[in-house]
């Protein structure tokens, strides 16, 4: 019998030869990555090692990354002494990947790592984040865990009591039709496998839909994984991967591609024709709510936003501002952007892309996960509704819990912003 | 035996467990002021103390879905709350297990606010109807750290051993 994509990563984390879904494992991490809640990590992580007589060690400073992304530049005395903590920590430590409050080089963590070559194919990575799924785009088997967790794998280096997930196949086939995309692919399997359909499972991604796809598109339906619960997202690794790493990560060192074997086991089989898919909408208040974009065409918007590490990258951008482009928002809707990172921030200015998006009236602000978790920036009024490029719209998410999020796409989100109601972005000319 | 003091449905979120504007405090000491905060309700009578330690929250499927923020179980269990669901998002789950929270996996568990309950490893009975329902058990892996008293001191005793000391 094979194995499954991640099946073959964590054999190898483990030094084993094969390995079945439902091993209990302890792989190896080959990157461990936090944002703010690194302060707690470093709490946990002190508290490891007293009363041992032991001096704190930090297993191999080289594979921990640490991104300031989610409260950016910090909104409170308490964030900026967070971020101090964890700043003097990096400088103590010798941590090298860390990515601080800055225009050269910050952004949002899951933007952060695989546009600097941080995730390589065929590795473990964690991470202190849910969406840290992601990175499966790069052919990686990454997941959340949570901040004490992280404290062990600081000093372990393993995660500890993995077990080994089971693979639902998804294979994906055809061309999105016009003002379809990854985001609208990755709402509609959501729906159909529900907010838990893949709790404890591995989504990997197959067809030519995805062979045909950018990582820029990977990343979204790896990222959104675990809104159906999933421990993590994976593309079995190709050229694209390559492209990828080399062209835009700029990785020198050499890489070896994971593929499934051909007789790899599967729990499940999903197939979707993407030509057949139509402008999705996530509603209030889970994730699994997805409609058709037709069901809810009219709804009254008041803030749109276009970021996150789900749609932050340029091609999210250029798709809003091409939508945009010479047109003016409606009035009484705001239109807040957030460049996933300020590498994508920069490139937009030099494509035109921020002065198409301000001169029709939106507010581009600084590199960060801005109002996607209500903790920063962009909360809602009560009884305000915002329609969001962003992952999660539970209750409260944005800061309010008397307001509504509405997830889709960033077409959809600017063909709205024009109108002030949920419009159909194949409408839009 | 323990009283049931709230109902929840499917898919509770971390965001509905610990909002996401309260992240930046941190320390498990500081969270259970949080716990259920938009809720106005349960968030009064859980800063009141009215809750005795070891009550008990019944949930649906997918409990603690969503962000892996840490403060979901740190601020209930700052209140020693046993929260009995159908069943848990993973990541929740496991922190559950790393911070020593006691959740119970009872599929097919039948109780209102008010009920009595007698948990054990194998089973959850509710006093008050005479129903007894199915457990499902932890993973072998997870209990070695619940037996370990929770992460920290599992992986403290894995330090010493690597170290020699133990």
């Amino acid at each position: 019998m094979g194995m499954s994509v991640v099946e073959k990563i964590l054999a190898r984390a483990t030094g084993r030869d094969t390995l079945r879904a439902g091993e209990v494992v302890e792989p190896a991490v080959d990157l461990a990555m936090s944002h703010e809640n690194a302060a707690l990590v470093i709490n946990q992580w002190s508290e490891v090692y007293k009363g041992t007589g032991l001096e704190a060690r930090l297993w191999d400073p080289s594979k921990i990354a640490i991104v300031f992304d989610h409260r950016v530049p910090a909104e409170s005395s308490k964030t900026a002494s967070n971020q101090k903590k964890v700043r003097e920590f990096v400088a103590k430590h010798g941590i090298t990947r860390f990515h601080d409050i800055r225009g050269d080089e910050g952004g949002i963590c899951h933007q952060i790592l695989p546009e600097n070559g941080y995730v390589r194919p065929g590795t473990v990575v964690v991470g202190t984040d849910s969406h840290t799924t992601s990175h499966g785009a790069l052919n990686a088997f990454a997941f959340g865990i949570g901040a004490t967790e992280m404290a062990s794998v600081w000093a372990l280096g393993r995660a500890l009591n993995v077990e080994v997930p089971r693979t639902i196949k998804v294979v994906v086939d055809g061309r999105f039709p016009k003002g379809v995309g990854p985001k609208d692919l990755i709402l509609h399997l959501v729906g159909l496998l529900t907010a838990q359909g893949a709790n404890f499972r591995v989504i990997e991604f197959h067809g030519g839909t995805i062979r045909a796809m950018s990582t820029s598109g990977r990343l979204v339906l790896c990222n959104m994984s675990v809104e159906a619960g999933a421990t993590s997202g994976v593309v079995p690794g190709d050229e694209e991967t390559v492209r990828y790493l080399r062209r835009v990560a700029g990785v020198r060192e050499l890489f070896l591609l994971v593929k499934p074997d051909k007789d790899a086991v599967y729990e499940r089989e999903i197939r979707i024709d993407a030509s057949s898919l139509a402008p999705q909408v996530a509603c209030p208040h889970t994730v699994d709510n997805v409609k058709a974009v037709e069901c809810v065409l009219g709804t009254r918007v008041h803030q749109i936003v276009i970021g996150s590490c789900t749609n932050g990258r340029l091609d999210d951008i250029e798709a809003a501002a091409r939508i945009l482009r010479g047109r003016k928002l409606a009035k009484g809707t705001r239109m807040l952007v957030f460049p996933a990172s300020s590498r994508i921030f920069q490139e937009a200015l030099e494509k035109g892309y921020v002065l198409d998006l301000m001169r029709a009236g939106a507010v581009v602000m600084n590199s960060g996960c801005g109002p996607c978790l209500g903790i920063h920036e962009g909360a809602l009024g009560d009884g305000e509704v915002a329609l969001s490029t962003t992952n999660r719209n539970f209750k409260g998410r944005m800061g309010n819990p008397n307001a509504e999020v509405y997830l889709c796409s960033p077409e959809v989100a600017a063909a709205s912003a024009l109108t002030g109601v949920i419009s159909d972005p194949r409408k839009v000319a | 035996m323990v009283q049931v003091i709230a109902t929840l449905g499917d898919d509770v979120s971390t965001d509905v467990i610990y909002p996401g504007r309260y992240m930046a405090t941190v320390l498990p000491s500081e969270t259970p002021q949080y716990a259920f905060a938009d809720d106005a309700e349960l968030s009064r009578r859980l800063k009141a103390q009215e809750i005795k330690p070891g009550s008990v929250i019944v949930a649906g499927e997918n409990f603690g879905c969503g962000s892996s923020r840490e403060q979901a179980c740190s601020c209930l269990k700052g209140y020693e709350l046993t929260i009995i669901a159908m069943g848990f998002a993973r990541i929740f789950l496991q922190n559950a297990v790393n911070l020593g929270l006691n959740v119970v996996t009872a599929p097919d568990l039948d109780a209102s606010v008010g009920d009595e309950l007698e948990i054990t490893t194998t089973s959850v009975v509710n006093k008050t109807t005479g129903q007894s329902f199915g457990v499902v058990p932890l993973p072998k892996a997870r209990q070695a750290i619940i037996d370990a008293g929770g992460l920290i001191a599992y992986t403290r005793k894995r330090v010493l051993e690597a170290a020699g000391k133990a």
